[in-house]
């Protein structure tokens, strides 16, 4: 085991949930995405999820925040059930940061202002205080020479860092990374994976879905593997890669870890 | 290592010298090959026939500043018809006196919108200047208070009524249609069916029924004694006409904005009306600054259409000038001088949006 192995011993888990997801299903039109999804997330806990393309694991962690809506069970965010109430979805939403895979960066705002949006318009912070938070965080990702720069100057791995920049500012409860490396150039995966260590170094409580095998070894707590919109087999890292249960998972892996 | 270095340092070699300046430019633009050897040569002919007559017909042989008796001997242009008649072109039935008022109105105007130009003024200041001028000028057109001798609004007319209803026009149209683009695009059911209704129906009637419209049939709706101003009817009709077509150009810009857009706003938590004003609409409508500009230029000439309700609207008055059995037969130059104060509003519009899409490109 190599030395980021440790991140996962050192921290002890809380008991306390902050998500729970309790038989959930979804359709996109006659198609069945997610057919019952149980899944309870604790504070500080760090999930990577995996799974071949099409096996419903975005639409899993797009379901946690509402931008896509399920259809039938339960998902409670910190103590607050998802339903149609706009005003629920939204206090969800500033407590749920998200990263995506196409980083969308808002491209007619700089950097710095692109941090600050969130916090000044929603979370009613000060100009000059959201300011400060966003130097902070740039500095963070080590990118704060570029505030003052526009989105389409930076190269992806550079917005990545930025667009996990920008969720921090919005000091949420838990962080969703959709396949946050999958659109990068091989030489900027890990400037951003590296960010995302760091992350995990301080409890942040994290659902990747990533196929960034490394990663999910030595920072997850449980590696979650998913097909046909179920959750196959959850694991602990080692467990996971060295013991797989199931032939899906034996394959998958397989494929991947060539 | 060393040879690979030497063959980067190779002395720069100059083009050949009749590829490149003025010559090497007409050589590469106008005569390579015989077909664009001959384009050239057909265009300059007609450019020598009609280009050079012209010229001496509107500079050489023309007369500027006498009666129409002594044009109609000159062989040129009478643009003594401009010279003897400018004020009651620009200004119409205005009293004569008091065209003073219309004048500084537009003065007020004019250095408003030069000063909207910059955006670094779009702060508050500029915003109460606005209403502060919207207020005077008005006043000044009007009269009635501060012992300015009021003018009703029939006797109105030329330019001043021209900008009226084009700056009023324009600046109400947009907004609504922005307005009317997101009414389309929602996901409420009857809001979306009552946009989509009024953009065809609008964009399914000429604008000079919509004019007819709001002269004749609309009044006969009114209840007795209860008058609208003619202006005001003549106003609004180009403004919902011109908000219908501004909204199906939104439009094209909102669908152009990708879902990620959409959801990184939503994933923050800002609601639809925050995510629409600083996320999605900044985006949409810089995209669509070019079909805009084109739908406000031609928004801009289509006000010349109130003459058919008898507004006495710019082309109206050079048109009156012209029955004027002294000035009779003159129309080419009263009409290429309205062409060009139309030609000088329709060209700064276009200017200004290339500058606006420059300076909101930085981004990209």
């Amino acid at each position: 085991m190599d030395t980021e192995s440790s991140i996962t011993t050192e921290q002890t888990l809380s008991d306390e949930a902050i998500i729970e997801i309790i038989d959930m299903h979804k359709w996109f039109g006659d198609f069945h995405v997610l057919q019952g999804i149980n899944l309870t997330v604790h504070k500080q806990e760090r999930i990577v999820i995996c799974g071949p393309s099409g096996s419903g694991k975005s639409t899993l962690i797009r379901c946690i925040n509402r931008l896509e809506e399920h259809q039938r069970g339960r998902i409670v965010v910190d103590g607050i059930e998802l339903t149609n109430n706009i005003k629920n979805i939204e206090k969800v939403r500033t407590e749920v940061g998200m990263v995506f895979q196409h980083f969308n960066l808002f491209p007619h705002l700089s950097i710095i202002e692109n941090l600050t949006l969130g916090p000044i318009w929603v979370r009613k912070v000060p100009k000059k205080e959201a300011e400060e938070t966003a130097m902070y965080y740039l500095e963070k990702v080590q990118i704060a020479e570029q505030a003052k720069k526009y989105p389409g100057q930076l190269s992806g791995g550079q917005q990545q860092r930025v667009a996990i920049a920008r969720s921090l500012c919005m000091n949420p409860k838990v962080m969703l990374f959709d396949e946050p490396t999958s659109a990068l150039d091989p030489e900027m995966i890990k400037e951003v994976l590296d960010v995302m260590i760091e992350l995990a170094r301080e409890g942040m409580t994290m659902i990747v879905v990533s196929h960034e095998m490394g990663f999910a070894k030595s920072v997850a707590h449980r590696v979650l593997f998913m097909d046909f919109g179920q959750i196959v087999e959850g694991n602990t890292p080692h467990e996971f890669f060295e013991n797989p249960q199931h032939d899906r998972t034996k394959l998958f892996l397989s494929q991947i870890l060539h | 290592m060393a040879d690979i270095a030497h063959t980067f340092q190779k002395e720069e070699i100059r083009p050949p010298v009749v590829s490149v300046g003025v010559i090497g430019w007409i050589r590469a633009n106008l005569f390579n090959g015989w077909f664009n050897s001959a384009l050239t040569l057909v265009t300059l002919f007609f450019l020598w026939k009609t280009a050079l007559p012209f010229f001496r017909w509107a500079f050489i042989d023309s007369v500027w500043n006498t009666t129409g008796q002594v044009c109609r001997d000159a062989g040129g242009a009478c643009w003594s018809i401009i010279s003897s008649n400018f004020r009651f072109i620009l200004f119409g039935f205005y009293p004569y006196d008091l065209q003073w008022r219309p004048l500084l109105a537009m003065i007020i105007l004019f250095v408003l919108l030069f000063l909207s130009q910059n955006r670094k003024y779009w702060k508050k200041p500029l915003a109460y200047a606005w209403i502060a001028g919207l207020f005077i000028m008005g006043l000044l057109l009007r009269g009635g208070l501060f012992g300015l001798a009021p003018v009703e609004s029939t006797q109105w007319g030329g330019l001043p009524l021209t900008l009226l209803l084009s700056v009023f026009g324009l600046t109400a149209a947009y907004p609504l249609g922005v307005v009317l683009a997101l009414g389309r695009q929602s996901k409420m059911r009857g809001i979306k069916t009552l946009c989509i209704v009024y953009i065809e129906l609008i964009r399914g009637v000429p604008l000079i029924s919509l004019l007819f419209m709001s002269s004749i049939i609309f009044p006969l709706f009114l209840p007795e004694g209860l008058t609208i101003n003619k202006i005001l009817r003549a106003q609004v009709a180009i403004i919902l006409f011109t908000a219908a077509y501004i909204s199906e150009v939104v439009r094209g810009g909102l669908q152009g904005m990708s879902r990620g857009q959409y959801e990184a706003a939503e994933s923050m938590g800002l609601n639809y009306y925050l995510t629409m004003r600083l996320i999605i609409l900044p985006q949409a409508l810089k995209i669509v600054i070019p079909p805009t500009v084109s739908i406000l230029i031609s928004a801009f000439k289509d006000t010349s259409l109130v003459v058919i309700i008898a507004l006495y609207d710019l082309l109206k008055t050079t048109q009156t000038v012209l029955s004027n059995p002294e000035w009779m037969g003159f129309s080419k130059e009263a009409y290429v001088f309205v062409a060009i104060l139309y030609f000088l509003g329709c060209f700064s519009m276009s200017n200004y949006s290339r500058k606006l899409e420059k300076e909101l490109s930085r981004g990209d």
